[in-house]
């Protein structure tokens, strides 16, 4: 642990800046090159959505009632199934290692894997909920909020997810593993997420559910670089 | 005499004192449940309203503090041993989760029998069973990553880290799972006000806390010794520790 500080204590901007930028254009690069892999990943996000009212009932009545927890949980694990690819391909080929090793800051290195990865899952689920949301009976106020709150929600899901995709590199168990670990985090953002849009069928304001989102994010992004950091030295130790 | 605080952080040192503290507490275990029972089951009074039925509160109210205590307990340790590098904190904190789950499981379990004969229902999507339920899972994962992974090294740190993760968003969960829903029953017992419970109520659900806690201590220091054992079988003074009893 010390060593760990010492290399990484008080980095310059500058050094912080190509780091994040560096890891952001290298992951972002080798996700648009399997873009069959992204587009999957999307139509799971659909394809789970249209799953329920077949499950439960056509009537407006529940849909509507449904709608934000369906387009919410589906978001939460569309976002699980894509955790594994920020660090599993870079773990087994020995890559990580190098990243790890390299005097740039660790923390800003998976800073740039983690928006990557926010930019090629989150953002896209943020995108189409709205879309995905016309079958719910959600109207244009509602539909806005599910967006907004997705796109401050989702940023937060991929910081948490890393941690647990850092922690299970290396460990028996995969993927249902990870899900055990991470699902448990996610469900603030869950509540607070979902929460919005029926705040505001209530009657009453989104604004407390976004602010608390905005807030958690806002943690998340100030603690997670870090602890996810750890995780990597940890899982390479 | 100064005391040396970093006498009992190494395990050659730790493992007699867990050993006498163990059968301390597992004393003060029994004779605590015991007289908690009696006060709890025979001395308090029927309540009014809810019948005998409350008196699951002995047990339901003690295991579901000791929950929300040992993962704070687990925290703690997993900060040292992530912060200083002992092996010793990880194993506690290791020793620890099993009885923080039974603890969440008890919880849960005792609160389904109570809210059966008050609430109608075995159970309802309330705030602080909601936690409780989603604490139990948090220990469960680290539960579930310990087993995982092989080196018991990586594991200590990884759990550590989970821990901590978990410690941060224990507090957001409970807060944000308490706006979105409650009807559970308001704390009978607070600190800043006067009880809304019989005298004698009290000191039954005090002194079955005692209990508990006995327990839980007694236990995790039963089991930090095993894994002490268990980690520390290739070393000499464990070899000379075991061989004796093997020679009999």
């Amino acid at each position: 642990m010390s060593e760990t500080w010492a290399t990484t204590a008080a980095p310059d901007a500058a050094s912080v800046s190509a780091a994040f930028g560096w890891a952001l254009a290298r992951d972002l690069r080798i996700a648009l090159r399997s873009k069959a892999e992204l587009g999957v990943q999307l139509m799971f996000y659909v394809i789970v959505v249209s799953l329920f009212p077949l499950a439960t009932s056509p009537s407006r009545e529940v849909l509507a009632t449904l709608g934000p927890g369906v387009l919410w949980t589906a978001a939460l694990l569309a976002s699980l199934l894509s955790l594994p690819r920020l660090f599993s391909a870079d773990f087994s080929d020995g890559t990580l290692e190098q990243i790890a090793l390299s005097p740039r800051p660790l923390p800003a290195l998976v800073s740039g894997k983690m928006a990557a990865h926010w930019l090629t899952t989150g953002l896209p689920v943020a995108v189409l909920a709205p879309v995905l949301g016309g079958q719910y009976a959600m109207d244009g106020t509602e539909l806005g909020i599910l967006a907004a709150a997705l796109l401050l929600g989702t940023p937060i899901l991929s910081l948490l997810g890393a941690i647990g995709a850092a922690l299970t590199l290396g460990a028996r168990g995969g993927g249902s593993l990870l899900a055990l670990l991470v699902l448990p985090l996610y469900a603030p953002v869950l509540i607070f997420g979902a929460g919005a849009v029926d705040a505001r069928r209530a009657g009453l304001s989104a604004g407390p559910q976004l602010s608390l989102l905005a807030a958690g994010l806002l943690l998340a992004l100030a603690a997670a670089p870090f602890a996810v950091a750890t995780a990597v030295r940890i899982a390479l130790d | 005499m100064i005391f040396n605080w970093f006498r009992y952080s190494s395990p050659i040192s730790f493992y007699p004192l867990a050993g006498r503290l163990s059968r301390v507490f597992g004393v003060l275990a029994v004779a605590f449940t015991i007289a908690g029972l009696y006060i709890g089951l025979v001395v308090a009074p029927t309540d009014a309203t809810q019948g005998d039925a409350y008196r699951i509160i002995f047990l339901h109210v003690p295991t579901a503090w000791m929950a929300m205590l040992i993962y704070l307990a687990m925290a703690f340790w997993s900060a040292l041993a992530l912060g200083f590098n002992t092996r010793l904190s990880a194993m506690m904190a290791q020793a620890l989760a099993p009885t923080g789950a039974l603890m969440a499981a008890l919880a849960l379990w005792s609160g389904a029998f109570w809210g059966r004969p008050t609430w109608g229902t075995y159970w309802a999507w309330d705030a602080r069973m909601t936690s409780t339920l989603i604490l139990l899972f948090l220990y469960l994962g680290v539960i579930a990553l310990r087993n995982a992974i092989d080196d018991p090294r990586r594991a200590d740190r990884a759990c550590a880290l989970l821990s901590l993760v978990g410690a941060v968003n224990v507090p957001i969960i409970y807060f944000s799972v308490q706006w979105w829903n409650t009807l559970h029953q308001g704390s009978s017992i607070s600190f800043t006000s006067a009880p809304k419970m019989a005298m004698t109520m009290v000191e039954g659900l005090l002194v079955m806390t005692a209990g508990v806690w006995s327990y839980c201590i007694a236990v995790t220091l039963a089991r930090v010794r095993s894994i002490i054992v268990e980690r520390e079988r290739g070393s000499g003074w464990v070899a000379s520790l075991i061989a004796p009893q093997g020679a009999r």
